[in-house]
């Protein structure tokens, strides 16, 4: 009778643990402050359970993967017996026997989980022969380098690409030992579907796939006495860098980086979020038109290149219904191109102007090189470099990141509001699209919009706002590419309406994408704050009231310009 | 024709059978893969012409009218004794004629067809003894045929003599005569075992299954053999395919599932043909459908053919790739019987299993315990192959001694060489060794040695063959096969093989074998599915018993079964050599040097072993060691 009320436990290691509603034994050992290893392991995804470093041993010596076995009351189980480290070694023997071992000179060195599980378990020794290296890599992305030597085929990339992105880019081809990850009919991962959101790098373990460095031309443009480089920081830059210089999660570093910047050689730097305020008023502007008009609706956001690819591969048909402005990266690197022109009009000798656009995201590399964003045939942002290649400039450099003291950008584009901000979480965009139509006039009523159900890193969130008189607006925010493709089906089988549909490849958004240091499961809570954070201590709060937009639409963008300038061609 | 009720189908029953009976006699051509590989078809149509140009009414699957005093020729299942095909049985002789040939066609037709006599250069004969009827065959003699028995004597592609011999009463007598739990009861109650490896209990499955609450499940035949050297689920889905169908629409009737699938290798051609033919008799006379007989119970049955991997032998992979997916394991739990094809709650057995379920619902759970021990009764078909006498598909009840199954139906050991051991249960099993002849097989005696029934092939060995060889062989399979999932299957089988070449190619260090060992111990351990964790017990269970093999392969750079290539010298005994250069002008590398009429030398490191001098020698003077 007392059986409901007494706790349910279970020993780890000799000691009793409370369940308290762990669906597998590795939660609950990592509750009881031990580290299990895994190396196929991530709660997002679906539990694999091929790379076996997770086994524990029970009371009857057996062997059980704990990533897939649910606690039992009474059930007895140790984490470090001999026989079971002596089983890791060998997992690990065996997985880096079939490996390029070149750790000195691998891209993963300072952060890769094989590396660190071979070190932590003392693998001293691979006594089985090396083969099947043929140091072939994909170099076909402007996102991603694929270098299959390094794989150890836990399948992350693959579970992540199709569960989360709905992509499926990759997947298992042979068997046995022979078995590799790779494309269909193994072609180059550019002329695939792939969408450049580079999660499957962000979950590979090794430096299987990597993003691609642009740091090289940088360090040519930074030494180049012709070039002035420009420098544009996105929002979730700011609170992600840190991580990488031991600052606690979420801590808001953009002063530290406007300064490192400037160290560095930057003529001229910026903040994205300032643009990011021209998006909020294109993308209002033409929000509003089509509620009036009643036409393309729902009307889906387009500032994450990831979901413009996947849409533009999958969804065809909603092209139409995709905002035809440019994302604020590329809305900025057009207005500083076009400021430099008109600069340079009736000037000899003119240096070169280069915009480096800073981003937590590696499909921002693909997104510069499209086409329909080239202004005369040119890229209107030159390099895009993520957070994480930041960190790596600024430790090559030299600088001392921690102890620089804090600098605000560079005039006239010096302001941004916290709208803009806001931009680098999921729900950011609508929030500073609503507060641009709604007009909210004290701080208050700010507080309604964000209550509204907006914030959150959930992967679907609804949000219903009253609009003029009678009308009550429908808004969908989602992140991940399957839930945007499920909150399609929904739309299209008349299940679903909106009005508006935000759409973030990356789980949680910017602040997840990528090109952040250490993005799977860590984090993402803290960098939320600390966008939030950074809203609430701006002194303009919605981007109709940043001085730097009105100004921009009265020169640079009248007439016809803002058009010209902010809009896909 | 669609058969409606009960009173329906036993009319039909009783009609078949009084056609069956106008036939004076019958005759049985082999129609298994093996004997139709040897011509059995091209027999049965000679002996088609034959018996028409005999002026006998040649009855064929029951389809012509039923007229007195015709001759029934049919195409059977297999007989199990393949070796001896193509084979045929005249009935009510009972006579048993092997190795025909068509040109022996007219003899038989005028002697034993028109005639009752024998051609007795067609019928078995050992030790000088002649064995006309097959029954009295030592092969036969000594086995129990169950699951098997109709396969061979009854025609593999008629519904009709299906039924007329008692197929579907089981159907019938669940659907009409039994609650599902009572079907559920006998099945547990019976003890019947799964016959795809692990032996698990049919009865503690089903009622798992019937117990899921989900709207949707599924029935799922696992006919996945990947075995090298087995057929026994081969033989039943092309010798009777009706009894496994039968028995998938009890369980299908039991736990409350209204679709079924057979998951059957495309490289069985054969048997996809029988089982699409026997499905839509079975679907014309609406024993598959909807209301079954009108006793309100749908089902229905779908083949998905496998693209041949052993691994989708494994229940999460056989369903998976039925799915449309690769066919790789996945982690438990959820089990099958919870989570299954496509999600749902899936009752999956094997081709055996599903065989036996209609003569357990016939005879009862107490008839069925006296076969065999009681916690594993039952007969178990075994693939008999090897360097033994008699080999081919054998079945005899659990328990059985591996002496009587290899030395009085297998018939000992060919050429009179010495028992050395027996491969049980396939690339996953183990060896058993001379100390295991008593050993009964069963489930439960055989996992207390470490070796397991499997799906049932038996790989009997002689003393001439080399163990650390047997283990190449296996881990090679086992390789290959190998889904490459889980680390330690995908990387630890290729590393053991490797260790295996190296051994056996004479390079093997001591350190290799302690290397060994280990692997096998990590891979059994911890591997992902089933097949990975039994994937080293070929290595595992041949070092327990043959270290001393390993360790001459290792230390003496030598093979004393001289299986090993690499390990083999060729010497010229001098003594014998007279000197005649015939070896030297044979060979092909030019490894043999001397002067006429004085002993020649072979260069051991040029020496490729072909061996062309030792036969061209007429001395004997060229010899192996």
């Amino acid at each position: 009778m007392s059986a409901i009320n007494k706790p349910r436990t279970m020993i780890v290691n000799g000691r009793p643990v409370p369940i308290e509603g762990e669906k597998t034994l590795l939660d609950l050992i990592r509750k009881a402050g031990f580290d299990v290893p895994t190396l196929c392991h991530h709660s997002q995804l679906s539990t694999f359970g091929a790379c076996r470093m997770c086994i524990v041993e029970d009371k009857k010596g057996g062997i059980i993967a704990s990533c897939s076995t649910p606690p039992k009351a009474g059930m007895e189980i140790k984490t470090n017996t001999p026989r079971i480290r002596e089983y890791r070694k060998m997992i690990l023997e065996l997985m880096l026997a079939d490996h390029n071992r070149d750790c000195i000179t691998c891209e993963k060195r300072r952060d890769c989980e094989l590396l660190n599980q071979a070190q932590r378990f003392g693998v001293d020794t691979v006594r089985f022969e090396t083969y099947s290296m043929d140091g072939t890599k994909d170099m076909s992305s402007p996102a991603i380098i694929r270098h299959p030597d390094k794989c150890i085929l836990c399948g992350d990339c693959i579970r992540v690409c199709d569960e989360i992105q709905n992509v499926g880019a990759m997947d298992f081809v042979n068997r046995g030992s022979n078995m590799e990850v790779m494309p269909a009919f193994d072609m180059p991962i550019a002329e695939t579907n792939c969408v450049n959101c580079g999660q499957c790098s962000a979950v590979c373990p090794t430096a299987a796939i990597t993003i691609r460095s642009n740091l090289p031309e940088l360090w040519e443009m930074l030494n180049d006495d012709n070039i002035i480089v420009q420098a544009q920081i996105a929002p979730a830059v700011r609170v992600a860098l840190g991580d990488d210089f031991n600052f606690p999660y979420g801590t808001n570093v953009m002063g530290k980086i406007v300064a490192a910047l400037r160290k560095l050689g930057f003529d001229e730097v910026y903040d994205t979020a300032t643009s990011a305020d021209l998006t909020v008023i294109e993308e209002a502007a033409e929000f509003v038109e089509r509620l009036n008009s009643g036409e393309k609706l729902p009307l889906f956001t387009s500032c994450c290149p990831a979901w413009v690819k996947y849409a533009e591969n999958k969804h065809p048909e909603l092209m139409d219904n995709i905002s035809s402005c440019k994302s604020p990266m590329e809305m900025f690197g057009s207005v500083l191109k076009e400021k430099a022109k008109k600069d340079a009009a009736g000037k000899k000798n003119n240096k070169i102007v280069k915009n480096i656009a800073i981003m937590p995201c590696t499909a921002k590399k693909y997104e510069i090189q499209r086409e329909d964003l080239k202004m005369n045939g040119e890229q209107v942002v030159d390099l895009s470099i993520t957070t994480h290649e930041l960190a790596t400039l600024i430790i090559e450099s030299g600088l001392n990141f921690k102890d620089l003291q804090p600098e605000a950008v560079d005039m006239p584009f010096g302001i941004a509001s916290g709208a803009g901000v806001i931009f680098g979480v999921t729900g950011g965009v609508t929030e500073a699209v609503i507060r641009n139509v709604v007009n909210p006039e004290n701080r208050s009523e700010l507080d309604e919009i964000a209550f509204t159900g907006v914030r959150g890193l959930e992967g679907v969130k609804e949000v219903k706002l009253p609009f003029g008189e009678e009308r009550v607006l429908s808004i969908a925010i989602v992140n991940g590419l399957r839930n945007a493709e499920n909150l399609i089906k929904a739309i299209q089988s008349g299940e679903a309406y909106y009005d508006f549909v935000e759409v973030m490849a990356c789980q949680g958004g910017c602040i997840a994408g990528a090109g952040q240091p250490f993005v799977i499961g860590r984090a993402r809570p803290e960098r939320s704050e600390g966008m939030y954070n950074a809203d609430k201590m701006s002194n303009v709060r919605t981007s109709q009231a940043n001085p730097v937009t009105e100004a921009l639409y009265n020169d640079l963008l009248s007439g016809d310009n803002a058009h010209r300038l902010l809009h896909y061609k | 024709m669609k058969i409606t009720d009960r009173k329906h189908l036993d009319q039909y029953r009783k009609e078949f059978l009084a056609h069956i009976d106008t036939q004076k006699k019958k005759v049985y051509v082999c129609g298994g893969t093996g004997c139709v590989a040897g011509g059995s078809m091209e027999i049965y149509d000679e002996l088609k012409k034959l018996i028409e140009e005999n002026g006998l009414n040649c009855d064929i699957s029951l389809d012509s009218d039923a007229c007195e005093g015709s001759i029934g020729l049919k195409k059977s299942g297999c007989h199990g004794f393949c070796e001896m095909g193509p084979v045929l049985r005249i009935e009510p002789s009972k006579l048993f004629y092997l190795k025909v040939k068509k040109e022996d066609c007219q003899e038989i037709v005028e002697k034993s067809i028109v005639d009752d006599d024998i051609v007795e250069r067609l019928i078995y004969s050992r030790d000088g003894i002649q064995y006309p009827e097959q029954e009295e065959i030592p092969f036969y003699k000594h086995q129990t045929r169950l699951v098997l028995e109709d396969c061979g004597q009854i025609d593999a592609q008629s519904i009709k003599e299906y039924i007329a011999y008692g197929g579907y009463t089981s159907l019938e007598k669940s659907m009409f005569d039994m609650t599902k739990d009572e079907v559920i009861n006998v099945i547990t109650d019976s003890n019947l075992r799964g016959r795809g490896g692990a032996g698990f209990p049919a009865g503690r499955k089903w009622s798992q299954v019937k117990a899921q609450k989900s709207p949707v499940k599924y029935v799922v035949c696992n006919g996945d053999e990947g075995d090298p050297g087995a057929f026994m689920d081969r033989s039943i889905m092309e010798g009777d395919p009706h009894k496994m169908l039968e028995g998938m629409m009890i369980a299908g009737y039991a736990s409350g599932a209204t679709e079924g699938y057979i998951y059957v290798r495309a490289e069985y051609p054969l048997a996809v043909e029988r089982l699409t033919n026997a499905i839509n008799q079975a679907r014309d006379i609406g024993l598959l459908g909807e209301n079954i007989l009108g006793s309100g119970f749908d089902f229905d049955i779908h083949i998905v053919k496998g693209a041949g991997a052993f691994v989708c032998g494994e229940g999460s992979a056989l369903t998976t790739s039925i799915e449309g997916n690769r066919g790789m394991p996945r982690v438990k739990p959820p089990r099958t019987v919870e989570h299954g094809l496509y999600g749902k709650p899936t009752l999956l057995n094997n081709v055996e299993t599903f065989a036996n379920v209609p003569i357990i619902i016939d005879k009862g759970a107490d008839w069925y315990k006296t076969i065999g021990p009681e916690r594993s009764p039952g007969t178990k078909a075994f693939a008999l192959t090897g360097n033994i006498v008699n080999t081919g598909l054998i079945e005899v009840p659990m328990g059985t001694t591996l002496r009587q199954v290899i030395y009085d139906i297998g018939g000992g050991i060919r050429g009179g060489k010495k028992f050395k051991a027996v491969q049980i249960g396939g690339p996953s099993g183990g060896c058993l060794t001379e100390e295991h002849l008593e050993l009964p097989l069963d489930f439960d005696s055989l996992k207390k040695v470490g070796a397991m029934i499997g799906s049932g092939g038996l790989v009997v060995m002689d003393e001439d063959t080399c163990m650390v060889e047997v283990a190449r062989f296996f881990m090679n399979f086992t390789q290959n096969e190998s889904c490459g999932k889980c680390v330690p299957c995908r990387e630890g089988t290729r590393r053991m093989l490797d260790i295996l070449e190296k051994i056996v190619a004479g390079n093997g260090e001591l350190s290799d074998l302690e290397t060994l060992e280990q692997l096998a111990d990590t891979v059994t351990a911890t591997a992902l599915c089933g097949l990975g964790k039994t994937a080293a017990n070929p290595v595992k269970s041949t070092i327990k018993y043959f270290r001393d093999e390993y360790i001459e392969h290792i230390v003496e750079k030598k093979c004393r079964t001289g299986n090993c290539q690499a390990l083999k010298t060729i010497y010229i005994d001098k003594g014998l050599c007279k000197g005649c250069s015939l070896c030297s002008r044979v060979c092909p590398v030019n490894a043999i040097s001397g002067k006429v009429k004085e002993p020649f030398e072979i260069d051991p490191a040029t020496c490729i072993k072909c061996g062309a001098c030792i036969e061209k020698c007429k001395f004997n003077a060229i010899k192996e060691g």
